[in-house]
């Protein structure tokens, strides 16, 4: 089985967002980049397929030299290649269409992405890609089995689950669930070790428009002072009487 | 030219979500100067729809489609859309509408915003905010394409009545075989439960609870106030609380009218996923938590002293105003 596991790049949790060039660009300083959650949880999962069931694994970002560390720590956690194409991440369209060229081109059974990534929260590239592929799709999965050619999977609906059933080449939108939290695994030394020797290879972009562009950011307004209360009777009252949302 | 909506509805009922977004598609329509098509999928009383500005109803009745499929329904309403000589279409921000979104773009060479919380600031050029880096934000786009698709937030916008004719008029789109190639095996729901995604209401609590055995007042205060139950990361890491309860950046959204926040510090990473919900309460024992900087309304306190105290009092409220 040949998977692929798209890897976006993005600030850390933690990071303060703030805005550069007339609130027009993302401000890169001092923001540390880290594989997308989402992206984690299906890049582990991928590692369980290659180890359990054998499987070779590719992960693939697009954009600048800038994201190499991020590709080079997923290849630290286990994959076999790194792909960069070689393109801005301007919109969500214009980056499936580069994943959807890699994944004709390197005839993949399994693409796992993420639900979403926390930067751009666009929840679309997966479907995306799979729409341009012709693959099957799956959403919010949170369990994935394949067997031969064919995977059963949990997707995370509101307010409950539903399992699905479709043949490969499948595109998953992966979140917490297709892997426990606590089986992430943090490279260690041999695994840095080894990454700095896998291939790492940057591909030319092919045509892709954007769709949409980002004309301009804002901050939320500043969070007025909160009202302290002493009694339970006060909370009440306000949040009927100025709140009114009971 | 028209507007076409998607309008979710469960069990015959429109959600209010699909009330939402057909108010918002008026809103739009109204900038443009065209009318609002809603398309519903084995929907309920379409005739609801015009009440919130529908001029026309798309009614898709078909076995086939009883279970949400989202390449099916794509199929189904990029067909609405092209029948309909659609610029614009709108979905809700429902885990199903994220699921169909990207691909009802790709059908119809769209471009695709979600997470949309106002009306566009100007339609020519097309520009909508929505919000990005997880509440952090929000990005003005700018669309490229001549077909738009808007996914809506939830609770930003609101329910708007504008009486408009709601004509119903059934519509078979033609589906075929790969359209149903994600086969739908089974779907298991707690229909008794209120779930985070519809609740206006979302009690959660963090590990300030020490432990599951204490979450029997946090769904006490839920029952009483008709709320989702919610918790933080490690509550529902360290297995106290169901996965499909986590809220943040890296959990479920939470975008209420009120969310109550209970032994819960306010981590940078939980604070960005609850931000959209309107009025946000802490009961925490620490004054020095973050949370408290990020409140409308909060109470020092243990909270088990605190929270029987509130829902006792919560019951008392709602016996008076029942
Ligand atoms: C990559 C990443 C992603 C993350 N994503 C999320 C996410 O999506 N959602 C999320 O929630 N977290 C997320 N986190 C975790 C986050 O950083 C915090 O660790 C977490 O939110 C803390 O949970 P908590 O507030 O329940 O626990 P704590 O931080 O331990 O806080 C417990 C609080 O309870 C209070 N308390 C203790 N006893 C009482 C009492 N008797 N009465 C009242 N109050 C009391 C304490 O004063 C304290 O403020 C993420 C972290 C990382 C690294
Ligand atoms: N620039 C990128 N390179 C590789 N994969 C990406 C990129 N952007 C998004 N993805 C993948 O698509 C998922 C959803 O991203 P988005 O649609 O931006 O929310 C992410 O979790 C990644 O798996």
């Amino acid at each position: 089985m040949k998977i692929l596991v798209c890897i976006s790049h993005v600030p850390d949790t933690t990071s303060k967002i703030n805005f550069t060039d007339n609130d027009t660009k993302f401000d890169t300083n001092g923001v540390q980049f880290v594989i997308n959650p989402n992206d984690e949880f299906g890049l582990t999962r991928a590692m369980w397929f290659k180890e359990k069931q054998g499987a070779s694994v590719h992960v693939v970002n697009v954009g600048g030299a800038e994201t190499e560390p991020t590709l080079r720590k997923a290849l630290a956690i286990g994959a076999d290649e790194a792909i960069r194409v070689d393109a801005e991440a301007t919109d969500g369209f214009s980056v499936a269409k580069q994943l959807a060229n890699v994944v004709k081109e390197g005839g993949y059974d399994l693409v796992l992405g993420g639900r979403e990534s926390i930067d751009y929260n666009g929840g679309m590239v997966p479907g995306m890609i799979a729409q341009l592929t012709g693959a099957n799709f799956v959403n919010t999965c949170i369990s994935l089995e394949i067997e031969g050619d064919t995977a059963t999977a949990i997707r995370e609906i509101d307010g409950g689950k539903e399992t699905v059933k479709a043949k490969l080449p499948l595109v998953v939108g992966g979140q917490k669930g297709i892997v426990e939290e606590s089986d992430l695994r943090i490279p260690n030394m041999r695994g840095i070790m080894q990454a700095r020797k896998k291939p790492l290879t940057v591909k030319d972009a092919v045509d892709a428009n954007a769709e949409t562009q980002t004309a301009q950011f804002e901050k939320p307004a500043p969070k007025g002072d909160i009202k302290l209360v002493e009694t339970v009777d006060e909370l009440v009252d306000l949040l009927h009487n100025e709140a009114k949302v009971i | 030219m028209s507007v076409v909506v998607y309008t979710e509805s469960e069990e015959g009922k429109f959600k209010k979500i699909a009330q939402e977004a057909v108010s918002y598609a008026k809103g739009i329509a109204d900038k443009m100067g065209t009318p609002v098509t809603a398309v519903t999928i084995n929907g309920g009383d379409t005739s609801e729809l015009g009440k919130y500005g529908a001029d026309k109803v798309l009614n898709v009745s078909n076995d086939k489609l009883d279970k949400f499929n989202a390449e099916a329904y794509a199929d189904a309403v990029a067909q609405a859309a092209k029948k309909e000589d659609a610029k614009v279409v709108v979905v809700s921000s429902s885990a199903n509408s994220k699921y169909m979104a990207p691909l009802l773009a790709v059908n119809l060479d769209a471009g695709y915003v979600p997470n949309v919380s106002e009306l566009p600031e100007s339609t020519e050029p097309f520009k909508v905010k929505h919000s990005v880096f997880t509440n952090k934000a929000f990005s003005i786009t700018e669309f490229k394409t001549d077909v738009k698709v808007i996914g809506l937030a939830k609770n930003a916008y609101g329910v708007k009545e504008n009486e408009a004719a709601g004509t119903a008029e059934d519509f078979a789109p033609e589906l075929s075989s790969e359209d149903f190639s994600v086969d739908v095996v089974s779907v298991d729901k707690a229909t008794d439960k209120v779930t985070i995604a519809d609740a206006e209401i979302v009690v959660s609590g963090g590990r300030g609870l020490k432990g599951p055995e204490n979450w029997e007042m946090i769904e006490e205060m839920a029952d009483i106030l008709g709320a989702a139950t919610a918790c933080s990361k490690p509550v529902s890491d360290m297995g106290w609380r169901p996965h499909s309860e986590h809220v943040g950046q890296t959990g479920k959204p939470v975008a209420a009218n009120l969310y109550i926040a209970i032994g819960i510090s306010g981590a940078i990473q939980h604070l960005a996923g609850i931000n959209a919900s309107k009025t946000k309460v802490v009961i925490n024992n620490d004054p020095e938590a973050p949370f408290f900087k990020n409140a409308d309304y909060g109470i020092v306190g243990d909270a088990f002293e605190v929270v029987p105290k509130l829902n006792e009092k919560l019951k008392e409220f709602k016996a008076q105003n029942a």
